[in-house]
């Protein structure tokens, strides 16, 4: 199955020539509505997040912040005591959410780096070397993708705990860096496509494989490397479960875990929204950073990714 | 390569072996993951399904008593249903939300703007997304709960409410997972040859002859591949849960594998939420075979 987008096609004539029928005015009409359907919810969050603690009971549905304020995000980020944080109306709770932003950027960028050179130095065996075990070794790797987590994580904890690694940067990546399936699959389709006779020349002039790899195949396949690290970060960003079961501590959290302790922390009465908005605003910030700077890359990729 | 002198076909060549070895070791990190952290891991699993194991005093082999033990247990079923009840809620609306949206992109704009947004709720983290829907949805304070009072309707308790929680957790996840099912039907629908379009507009066919006649069937592969994966991604929902509801109120939203995960981690009986998770893994394989079999997957009409 292959959903790649083809440009050339997508560019064809369009079969409809009227512009303005009452189906198009419909169907405007509900893809607009849509639109803002998804959108809502994040002006909401950017909205209570600048609002002041007092302000939600009797402001919670206006559209607009009355009077703006960036309290909320110096009091999460830790730029503000617990004691000044309550004299505001907050929690006054103590999470640190710069500590967790960076543990969320550790953990991705090691997962990306690995996986990705991992990935890649597999894929270009299987898609290129002759090796005994080759194919079902590669079948293996595909069929990995097949088990779903539920099944792993339990085993998967358990050796983390025997080696002593709970609450522990390596315990976090683990499973991830080595090896992902999905990650070898995809490469190993795109090698399969470069042209031999690139390879075979530099075969002829004495190359080994090894610098075949690193200064041919490499240096053409940058895009779908990059496809791979994106979609692999976009997922490690996002990652909740096994973080947190294997680094609940605080010193470790990743984002994704940090804020639902820090909901928690609140559940008794109301949640302090201004200060969970907040800390939501600065965690979708990321996403929407990278929409903006790679769009096309992004939605091309996600794609893509649904091609296999 | 061509070899200098020819040897006797079983003896590897030095360029050969060379070969293997780059081979090897270029596959070794993946290797070793594969096997540390999906091969051992899938048999330990079904090892410890076999057990009664608490991580404190050592495994002890009782067969398959936890299975038995499954089969008697009302909230392993409870927990099956409310999944199958979730993925019931779930999928349709998503599929036909995300066609739809598919279809209007492909019609009317080729915007990036437009596709970001569509996609945006995708991208980010389950728990974001619950935590954004947690306070739009608050019975007090929510912004929905204020249009619905400003219209003149009751406010409703969503997350709260047993008889809706679950509900809620499958709109908010339709949120999330609408976009991401446009972009691949989108995806698809550019592969569909336009003039196939042409031709039926001369022969007179209507808009929605169309769509059912040429685009939905030629849209099947990519139909499989958004099934299988939302169905069984759906399965195993978790993280909007933890966020939430916790299971509750009145343990309408523990779903299956939020009670195997409060098995393994809060009862620590890691043997019983092993043989659940066994159990889980086997059905859904099952699913799968079932679907790629029934929708034929491997045929593709436009070759």
């Amino acid at each position: 199955m292959n959903t790649l987008v083809s440009p050339a096609v997508a560019d064809a004539t369009p079969h409809r020539i009227r512009i303005f029928t009452p189906g198009r005015i419909a169907a405007w009409v509900v893809l607009a509505a849509m639109l803002v359907i998804t959108l809502a919810p994040l002006w909401m969050v950017v909205k209570t997040a600048l609002m002041h603690s007092a302000d939600v009971y009797t402001e919670s549905a206006q559209i607009l912040p009355t009077d703006p304020t960036l309290a909320n995000f110096k009091r999460v980020l830790g730029f503000m005591t617990g004691d000044e944080s309550r004299a505001l109306g907050g929690s006054g709770a103590e999470i640190n959410f710069m500590r967790s932003l960076g543990n969320s950027l550790l953990f991705t960028s090691i997962i990306v780096v690995t996986q990705v050179s991992f990935a890649a130095m597999a894929a270009y065996a299987f898609a290129r070397l002759r090796f005994p075990g080759r194919n079902v070794l590669f079948a293996l790797f595909v069929g990995s993708m097949m088990v779903p987590g539920v099944v792993t994580f339990i085993p998967n904890f358990i050796l983390i705990k025997d080696l002593g690694l709970l609450n522990t940067m390596v315990g976090m990546v683990a499973p991830f860096c080595l090896m992902q399936g999905f990650s070898v699959f995809f490469l190993r389709q795109f090698f399969l496509s470069i042209p031999r006779d690139l390879e075979e020349a530099a075969l002829l002039d004495g190359a080994s494989y090894t610098y075949i790899f690193t200064h041919v195949v490499l240096p053409l396949s940058i895009t779908p490397l990059a496809t791979i690290a994106m979609l692999t970060g976009i997922n490690m960003w996002n990652e909740f479960f096994w973080p947190y079961l294997v680094a609940k501590d605080e010193v470790q959290q990743v984002l994704p875990v940090a804020l639902q302790s820090f909901k928690s922390q609140t559940a008794q009465g109301q949640p302090d929204w201004t200060g969970l908005m907040a800390a939501t605003a600065i965690t979708v910030m990321p996403t929407i950073l990278l929409l903006v700077v790679l769009g096309r890359r992004v939605v091309e990729s996600v794609q893509f990714s649904g091609g296999k | 390569m061509a070899d200098p002198a020819p040897r006797s076909p079983h003896a590897l060549s030095p360029t050969r072996r060379s070969e293997t070895l780059t081979a090897w070791a270029l596959v070794l990190p993946a290797l070793i993951g594969f096997v540390l952290f999906y091969a051992l891991p899938t048999l330990r699993a079904i090892e410890i399904s076999f057990t009664d194991w608490n991580l404190l005093r050592a495994p002890k082999f009782v067969g398959l008593a936890n299975y038995a033990t499954m089969l008697q247990d009302g909230k392993f079923w409870q927990g099956m249903k409310l999944s199958a009840y979730y993925v019931a809620l779930n999928i349709p609306l998503q599929t036909v939300l995300g066609l739809f949206l598919a279809v209007a992109m492909d019609r009317l704009t080729k915007s990036l703007f437009v596709k970001s947004i569509v996609l945006l709720p995708y991208l980010l983290s389950n728990v974001l997304v619950a935590m954004m829907w947690l306070w739009m949805l608050d019975p007090l304070l929510g912004l929905v709960n204020s249009l619905i009072d400003g219209i003149g309707f009751e406010r409703q308790p969503f997350f709260g409410g047993a008889d809706q929680a679950l509900l809620t957790v499958a709109a908010v996840n339709i949120w999330r997972h609408m976009g991401l099912v446009a972009m691949l039907f989108l995806a698809g629908l550019q592969n569909i040859p336009r003039n196939l379009y042409e031709a039926a507009a001369l022969e007179g066919a209507s808009e929605w002859q169309m769509f059912w006649r040429i685009t939905l069937p030629l849209l099947r592969p990519v139909m499989v591949f958004v099934l299988v994966t939302s169905v069984t991604g759906s399965f195993q929902i978790f993280d909007t849960i933890a966020v939430t509801t916790n299971g509750g109120p009145q343990d309408s939203t523990r779903v299956i594998v939020y009670y195997i995960v409060q098995n393994a981690f809060s009862f620590y009986k890691m043997g019983y939420a092993s043989a659940m998770s066994m159990t889980l893994c086997i059905a859904m394989m099952i699913y799968t075979v079932f679907q790629m079999r029934v929708m034929k997957a491997s045929e593709n009409d436009l070759a």
